[in-house]
């Protein structure tokens, strides 16, 4: 647990490593089976499609149907990886969700792409900030973000395994990797301690892991102040038993998401601090309630403090340091 | 048996050994729709006139049309049917009890604090194949059934009853675009067409007539067939596929509360409990029709 990893370099957008693990999975599978909606580009799927044409069902631009389509193959025994845009697969499809893949318990792979703010100007007809709030309410449903590469590729592999249905949510930009090569330790429920200190902890998920990570940094070069940051990459099932252990010691906590300040992680976090008897001093970070500003992903996240600068700022704040 | 060896020759299989008569599956339906209104009775809730408008089309799918049982269920290869007017439960959950997928006295808990006999398909009841309720999930969920039995050079088949009420509901045309985009003519749609919905007739709620041309523009083939002639829903579902390389639709003109004879076409028994008298009555009708057969 007492890992401290340093930012070791740039890799690739979370969507290419989904495509690469696909792909890799599908030369030894023929039940893997992408499912689309018209969204084989955004999801950088064209070579998956080239390579397995018979492994690819195109639906057009129809999310409902998508879902439910992907429910059917999953029903016959595909490993069915349903993809598209998280603000349309997780709103419009939202009922086939809900009943065609959740209720009916048919293990389909859900992956919701370019979520969050992702796609920055393009404005909140494209904005995914409600799907935790909607999917933590279904029951049977995993719904996991990953951080990097390494957690997005285990992410790939085990959702094609699993027995139930799984959200994945990615985002669009070039991850940052977080993982020493030697780590190999994934799995869904169980958060990740990117870094490990004693004043302050940080629980963040997707894309928000980076900048808590640089935010931790920041406070620890200017004002000596160590955090620890977790990436909490699965928001349900929760890790309930780390955020007791990070708890315990009374530090202070922010959550970091890049969704709607209700229902997601914070709100997750904050209902089993509450319940369990954990008054810990205590900042959720996210979107709020308000028309988005408009402007880039990183502009949008910026103007509501997720950014290095933001969450230091909050840090200092909680911790009656300003 | 059959199937077995319809599968080792890789031929479709046509019909599960049913050789049964006209009058055989009709003596059938009268005794599944005795069970249908007594177990809505006994309840006090349930969907009469649906499940009375479908269930000579769910006699003549389980008793001659389809291969599948509680001896294949588990089976990769048996036919499924997906039942997407999932609040007619009654008629199948009558007809699974006879097939032996469960004893019949288990409908005695319909409706009732934790059973599973609830009002709308679960899988939690042996021999359902997708937890439906919601309209306008049938459709969609068959064509990836459907797909994944092509992507596997399976001979299995898969069957979805639509009410006609449901057609507007938006997913099911997204569906019938993929099912012709895909040339799924293992896929056959079957829409119980009684004509009245739960605040009017169709044709006043929302008109989507003509439905077969509708159907037919979309790649589908299509066929009429009256819902209540055993003779005649033999012949259409032995004729499947109707097209090679095209999805088959089969238009059942039914009657709403079909069977009861003051509960046909009358609006009120789309969800009406019978009285006690009107009980009676039903059953003393339904045993009419059987003496008359």
């Amino acid at each position: 647990m007492g890992l401290t990893v340093e930012k070791i370099g740039i890799d690739k957008a979370n969507l290419e490593v989904f495509s690469e693990t696909l792909q890799a999975l599908a030369a030894n599978d023929k039940d893997i089976v992408a499912v689309t909606s018209d969204s084989r580009g955004s999801g950088k799927l064209a070579p998956f499609g080239q390579k397995f044409p018979k492994q690819i069902v195109e639906i057009g631009i129809a999310e409902q149907n998508l879902v439910g389509v992907a429910a059917g193959l999953a029903s016959a025994g595909k490993k069915a990886f349903a993809v598209s845009p998280a603000c349309f697969l997780t709103a419009r499809a939202l009922e086939q969700i809900k009943n065609d893949v959740a209720y009916s318990d048919n293990p389909v792979k859900l992956v919701g792409i370019s979520a969050g703010v992702s796609y920055g100007a393009l404005g909140t007809t494209h904005h995914s900030l409600h799907d935790y709030a909607v999917l933590r309410a279904i029951n049977n449903l995993i719904i996991v973000a990953p951080a990097d590469n390494f957690e997005t590729e285990q992410a790939i592999r085990k959702a094609a395994e699993l027995k139930q249905p799984i959200y994945l949510r990615f985002g669009k930009k070039v991850m940052p990797l977080l993982t020493p090569e030697e780590e190999s330790d994934f799995a869904f429920g169980k958060g990740r301690i990117i870094r490990e200190g004693e004043d302050l902890v940080i629980i963040a998920n997707g894309e928000t892991v980076y900048p808590a990570l640089q935010a931790a940094k920041k406070l620890e070069s200017e004002f000596d102040i160590t955090t620890t940051v977790i990436s909490m990459h699965t928001i349900k099932p929760l890790d309930y038993d780390l955020l007791a252990y990070v708890a315990l010691s009374g530090k202070a906590i922010i959550t970091v998401e890049e969704h709607s300040v209700y229902g997601g992680l914070g709100e997750a976090c904050a209902s089993y601090l509450l319940q369990n008897r954990f008054h810990n001093p205590f900042k959720l970070m996210g979107i709020p309630d308000e028309y988005t500003v408009t402007g880039s992903q990183t502009e949008i996240l910026s103007h509501y403090g997720i950014s290095e600068k933001g969450i230091a700022e909050a840090a200092l704040k909680l911790l009656e340091r300003l | 048996m059959l199937w077995e060896i319809n599968a080792l020759l890789k031929l479709p299989f046509r019909g599960w050994g049913h050789n049964m008569t006209e009058k055989e599956l009709a003596i059938k339906s009268i005794a599944y729709r005795k069970n249908i209104l007594k177990y809505i009775y006994g309840a006090k809730a349930g969907h009469t006139g649906g499940s009375l408008s479908c269930i000579d089309i769910l006699t003549v799918l389980y008793n001659h049309t389809m291969n599948v049982g509680p001896h294949n269920f588990k089976s990769p290869d048996r036919d499924r049917y997906i039942q997407s007017k999932g609040h007619c439960v009654e008629a199948l959950f009558v007809v699974l009890a006879d097939k032996g997928f469960f004893p019949e006295s288990d409908l005695e808990t319909l409706c009732k604090y934790k059973s599973h006999y609830i009002g709308h398909p679960t899988r939690k009841v042996h021999g359902i194949e997708q937890n439906t309720g919601a309209l306008g999930h049938g459709l969609p969920i068959s064509v990836g059934t459907a797909i994944a039995a092509k992507m596997d050079n399976k001979d299995f088949r898969v069957f979805t009853l639509l009410g006609d009420g449901e057609l507007p509901e938006g997913s099911n045309w997204e569906a019938a675009l993929t099912a012709a985009h895909y040339k799924l003519d293992n896929l056959c749609a079957i829409i119980d067409h009684n004509k009245l919905q739960i605040s009017g007739t169709t044709a006043e709620v929302c008109n989507t007539d003509p439905i077969d041309g509708k159907f037919e523009s979309f790649g589908w083939e299509v066929r009429h067939v009256n819902g209540h002639d055993f003779k005649a829903l033999k012949e259409t579902f032995q004729a499947l596929p109707f097209a090679t390389d095209k999805p088959s639709l089969v238009i059942a003109h039914t009657v709403k509360g079909k069977g009861i004879s003051y509960m046909e076409n009358v609006l009120k028994w789309h969800h009406g409990v019978p009285t006690p008298d009107q009980y009676a009555n039903a059953m003393e009708e339904l045993d009419g029709a059987l003496a008359d057969l």
